[in-house]
């Protein structure tokens, strides 16, 4: 009985903020400024921070859209490529526990470290305040949990379908392709779901690589927290807009993901 | 013995090779965006970078740099603060994480709606967990004080107050990331051999001695991983207190990414940004080495 309270406070105290943020998204500064539980909801937050001329929400949306699509589906190829080449084929051990370190040590650094040389590089490149630098970087630190997740899928595998597939006359890359692949489906989906939350939620690379022309969701809510300090409602309704593609994906390949997080640190 | 055949079509050639050119794209990414830029690091270090518009200009200065180290007046602060925030979230984070996994794993009923629950505040932009808190922690109407103001406390200064300020930004944090503690240690906590459970209650073991003596041995290896995990990404933490204080007031809660942020493009110090770059890499490869080989002592 106990603990069937303590689960119920904990879901409270999990929930509680979500319900508190979209009841204040709907308030009118008056209403936020006295602390109302009882008032009239109004839409004027959410059509400021979407149509309005000084809000870059709109833009916003449509950037963060392209730039985690693109990292996803680069993510996706260039990460079960490598999972497969490292998970199949006999690479000497210093290939395969070189490569596997360098993203184990990747993962761990903060990613403000190497965001120094990025503004360097993309500034001399020509690319500072693209969308290609955005995919590129949002590519690099994805990858590493790719690569790791495919190759956990990987081994869930038989050997013995690509080995059945290979006697019956495909050659290594049809095997892969036509045999490997489609059993992958579960991998793609966690891998695909993580990736473009991880994109779209990034901060703090898109903070430093971008100025106003391809400032991403995260970049223009915390101007809305930090620059228009005073407009309550409209940091509300940005973070609830911001929050919900994470929301939809998360209902949909809610299975996928809860095995995807999880997966490497049990088996 | 197998006569190696040099293929002589296109897709022989694909697929001789197959095993390299699969490998081939993610070396060239990590060699071009991490492994070049690591190099960079090294040589902005010792260097001052400065700008004639979009041109830059590099001048050899190693003194200069570490001498910004040496008078960098907010770095130690920034370090204390780091080390403090990780300690004090991590270890909140896997005591209620693995207490919740162990509650809802007893549950009968609603396991699956609670695991849903709970990975929302992973998957939600830090930005917007930041943005979030930032309103619940306002000083003249956030709910934190109008709770308090309920049991007749007065309004609490969540974010302004110097003492406060670093203990507000680690609330946030273990509110975001105890989820994750609990993932972990529910799947870890579902997989348990129900039949060594069943043995030791059979033995008359109590319920506590069961917990310590039977269940937390078993899920020793998944806390050691969830533990990890969260000292790693909770060292890394920026988004939310970029939003929250700002590192303020004062250095009360600079954390080391803000800080170094703040070296980068604030204060436009490309070079001393650099080398503190350099150092907080070694400092967390050389931990993890550390770590390892401990590890390795206490599993012998």
């Amino acid at each position: 009985m106990t603990g069937w309270v303590l689960v119920v406070l904990a879901l409270c105290v999990v929930v509680g903020p979500f319900l508190w943020i979209f009841m204040t998204s709907f308030k009118t500064q008056i209403d936020i400024l006295s602390g109302a539980w009882a008032f009239t909801p109004t839409l004027d937050a959410y059509a400021d921070v979407l149509l309005s001329k000084r809000s870059d929400f709109g833009h916003a949306v449509y950037t963060s859209a392209i730039v985690a699509t693109a990292s996803t589906a680069i993510v996706l190829v260039i990460g079960t490529l490598a999972a497969y080449s490292l998970y199949r084929f006999a690479w000497p051990r210093w290939v395969t526990a070189g490569f596997l370190g360098w993203t184990l040590a990747l993962h761990m650094i903060p990613v403000i470290t190497l965001v120094g040389p990025w503004y360097l590089i993309f500034k001399e490149l020509g690319l500072y305040d693209t969308r290609t630098a955005l995919v590129l970087t949002h590519v690099t630190i994805n990858l590493p949990m790719a690569v790791w997740l495919m190759m956990a899928f990987m081994r869930t595998l038989p050997p013995e379908i690509e080995e059945a597939a290979v006697v019956d006359g495909c050659s290594p890359v049809q095997a892969f392709l036509r045999v490997t692949l489609p059993l992958l489906v579960p991998g793609f989906i966690a891998t695909g779901v993580l990736t473009f939350i991880f994109s779209w939620n990034d901060f703090a690379i898109a903070l430093a690589l971008t100025s106003q022309q391809n400032a991403t969701v995260p970049v223009v809510v915390s101007k809305f927290a930090n620059d228009y300090e005073v407009l309550h409602a409209q940091m509300a309704a940005s973070s609830v807009l911001a929050t919900l593609p994470a929301l939809v994906l998360m209902f949909i390949g809610q299975r996928f993901i809860v095995q995807g997080l999880t997966m490497g640190a049990v088996k | 013995m197998i006569a190696v055949r040099r293929p002589r079509t296109l897709a022989g050639w694909i697929n001789a090779t197959f095993r390299h050119w699969s490998l081939l794209p993610a070396v060239i990414l990590f060699a071009a965006l991490t492994a070049y830029p690591a190099v960079d690091l090294a040589r902005m270090s010792v260097s001052t970078i400065t700008w004639q518009g979009a041109q830059d200009f590099w001048t050899f200065t190693p003194r200069r740099n570490f001498e910004a180290l040496m008078s960098d007046p907010s770095l130690s602060a920034a370090v204390v603060n780091t080390l403090v925030f990780v300690a004090a979230a991590v270890v909140v984070e896997m005591v209620l994480g693995l207490a919740l996994a162990l509650l809802v794993g007893r549950m009968v009923r609603g396991k699956g709606a609670m695991r849903t629950i709970m990975i929302v505040p992973i998957l939600v932009p830090a930005v917007a967990i930041g943005s979030m808190f930032k309103l619940m922690y306002n000083y003249d109407f956030g709910l934190f004080n109008q709770a308090l103001a309920v049991v007749g406390l007065g309004p609490v200064s969540w974010l302004g107050s110097p003492s406060l300020a670093l203990w507000s930004v680690v609330i946030v944090d273990i509110w975001h990331w105890t989820p994750f503690v609990f993932l972990i240690m529910f799947a870890a906590v579902e997989g348990l051999p129900q039949d060594v459970i069943e043995a030791g209650h059979v033995d008359g073991a109590s319920p506590w001695q069961l917990l310590r003596y039977v269940t937390l041995p078993l899920l020793m290896p998944a806390l050691t991983v969830a533990f990890l995990f969260r000292s790693i990404l909770a060292f890394k933490a920026f988004d939310e207190v970029y939003l929250l204080t700002g590192g303020g007031p004062g250095t009360s809660s600079e954390l080391l990414s803000l800080h170094l942020y703040r070296v980068f493009f604030e204060q436009n110090q490309l070079g001393y940004g650099a080398l503190l770059s350099v150092l907080t890499m070694v400092a967390i490869l050389t931990a993890l080495a550390l770590g390892r080989r401990v590890a390795r002592k206490v599993r012998r």
